[in-house]
């Protein structure tokens, strides 16, 4: 019976980060239209996108390969398997031994893997452009990110999701420093690693800046639908874990009740909106960089986590 | 000593540490100046949780001269010497961000291996601030090493200076009359350069200070 519930949670948590995650694209984007004084569409229109563009027929260029069509698949399972591993609402789910942090970032390279190499499958210029782009951020994000999770993993003892989220909630957390240098570099790394304003804009199609798009230029009907998904997931992952590790209130705690798995929900898709406003805040206030500037911006990233992990070091060996 | 108390220490001490990178990545000139007083007060807080720890009542002397001299008259003095030699909009290309970042790491974790293999003997806290003291200095000391803008290397050596406050407040504090006279000398130095400042930019219509070099012939 415990199993069975079990499995219904966690399969609850799977469907929730699916279909949440249309919805937090579509309300960053209401926000920061809003917030430039504009309507904006409907917080429901990206789902109407995904519904419009998967009845579409699928054009594929004449030199695809079958990876060409294969990959859109592929990206969108690693995701979605990597969101539902993060704890969102609810701890110690059913698969949490699995939850860890350098499963989910392995997941998510071989995703980017898959995606620059349908960039770069048709051989059209802009897709090899964006490929390479995407891959000069990803060799600057990882070691970023891989900096980041030894903080953690130092701090918390693991780099299981539920164990360090049970850390934060704990009084062993004290006052640290190296966690608030990990939160920022954290959040820097998501910006850039879902192509968001300084590094990359989400909204345009301007051939000299884009990143992403540009690998997804011959994309259409179905296979463009599973992948604008795959990245509202991406989007959807990194506010989860942002909020599953710095962030852990709320969560329903193993063996809780449905009403505390509600409220969890809650807590959930608070943390999300609360995530998201800030997103678009962010967005709102900043102007995108030169691409050669994106160096910078992600070597501060790695700056911070590596001085998070130094600063803990010496607390540690005293 | 409760836990509390050091980590409220670390976490003034690591601050210190993380705007001193601040400092290295800014690169133009009004910003370095904000960040440097912003450097100054968290210095501030860090001296007078010290004595507040320590029960010193002197180091609150020492934090109000860090409040006073270096979060609010250098910084503005500074201000006023950009704005009158009309340099505020230069962009200073420095060795470039990335790697003048790494070499800063280097020298942080440089400086935490050493301290922490010397000072085996002494209590945690001070341990801890003579190893980040000892970082902010090398931090110091790369950023005048690594910019050619001569207004960045006096607020590199400020910023120095910072560093030394730290460490003499870890190791019990030094006299009074010792770090009053230190704070004025800094002011004198400080004095001193501006007018160099000056003189330098009378000279060669720039503060860009690979001019001299120039001027003596050296580097080629």
């Amino acid at each position: 019976m415990a199993v069975i519930l079990d499995l219904v949670v966690q399969n609850a948590q799977m469907l929730l980060v699916l279909l949440l995650a249309p919805l937090l694209t579509g309300f960053v984007r209401k926000a920061k239209a809003r917030l430039q004084r504009r309507r904006g569409p409907s917080l429901l229109q990206p789902y109407r996108d995904l519904l419009r563009l998967s009845r579409k027929e699928t054009v594929l260029a004449e030199e695809s390969s079958w990876l060409f069509r294969v990959i859109p698949y592929l990206i969108f399972a690693a995701t979605w398997v990597a969101a539902s591993l993060v704890p969102t609402f609810a701890a110690g789910l059913m698969f949490n031994w699995s939850a860890d942090l350098i499963a989910i970032i392995a997941l998510l390279g071989s995703a980017r893997f898959f995606l620059a190499l349908a960039g770069m499958d048709v051989g059209t210029s802009f897709g090899g452009l964006g490929s390479s782009r995407e891959m000069m951020i990803a060799t600057l994000a990882e070691p970023a990110t891989i900096m980041i999770v030894f903080t953690l993993a130092l701090l918390a003892g693991s780099t299981q999701l539920s164990q360090v989220a049970a850390f934060m909630l704990s009084p062993a957390v004290g006052l640290r420093v190296s966690l608030g240098l990990a939160l920022v570099a954290l959040v820097m790394v998501a910006i850039a690693e879902n192509g968001r304003i300084p590094i990359d804009n989400p909204a345009t199609h301007l051939e000299l800046t884009m990143v992403h798009e540009a690998m997804l230029l011959e994309y259409s009907g179905r296979h463009l639908a599973v992948i604008e998904l795959a990245a509202s997931l991406k989007l959807l992952l990194y506010l989860s874990l942002i909020a599953c590790v710095f962030l852990p209130w709320g969560q329903a705690q193993p063996g809780a009740g449905p009403a505390a798995q509600l409220a969890g929900v809650g807590a959930y898709i608070g943390k999300l909106a609360v995530g998201g406003l800030f997103l678009a805040w962010f967005e709102t206030s900043i102007a995108k960089m030169r691409v050669f500037r994106v160096s910078d911006f992600l070597g501060a990233a790695l700056m911070l986590g590596l001085l998070g992990t130094l600063l803990l070091f010496v607390s540690r060996s005293l | 000593m409760g836990h509390l108390e050091f980590d409220v220490a670390h976490l003034f001490a690591g601050g210190l540490v993380l705007v001193s990178f601040m400092l290295l990545y800014q690169d133009r000139l009004y910003a370095l100046l904000n960040v440097f007083a912003l450097q100054a007060v968290v210095l501030a807080l860090s001296v007078s949780w010290q004595a507040y720890v320590q029960g010193a009542p002197h180091l609150y002397v020492t934090a109000a001269i860090a409040l006073f001299f270096k979060a609010i008259i250098v910084p503005m003095a500074l201000h006023r010497i950009i704005a009158r030699l009309g340099v505020h909009r230069e962009v200073e290309n420095v060795v470039s961000t990335g790697p003048t970042m790494l070499a800063g790491m280097g020298l942080v974790a440089l400086s935490m291996v050493v301290m922490l293999r010397v000072t085996s003997a002494a209590v945690p806290l001070a341990r801890e601030d003579l190893a980040f003291a000892l970082s902010v200095v090398l931090l110091g000391l790369l950023m005048m090493v690594t910019r050619n803008n001569a207004v960045s290397q006096i607020v590199g050596f400020m910023s120095l200076e910072n560093g030394l406050i730290l460490a003499a407040t870890g190791a019990k504090g030094m006299p009074l009359v010792v770090e009053i006279s230190v704070a004025f000398s800094v002011l004198i130095a400080f004095i001193v350069i501006g007018t160099l400042l000056f003189r330098i930019r009378e000279r060669f219509d720039t503060i860009d200070a690979e001019a001299l070099d120039r001027f003596r012939g050296g580097r080629r």
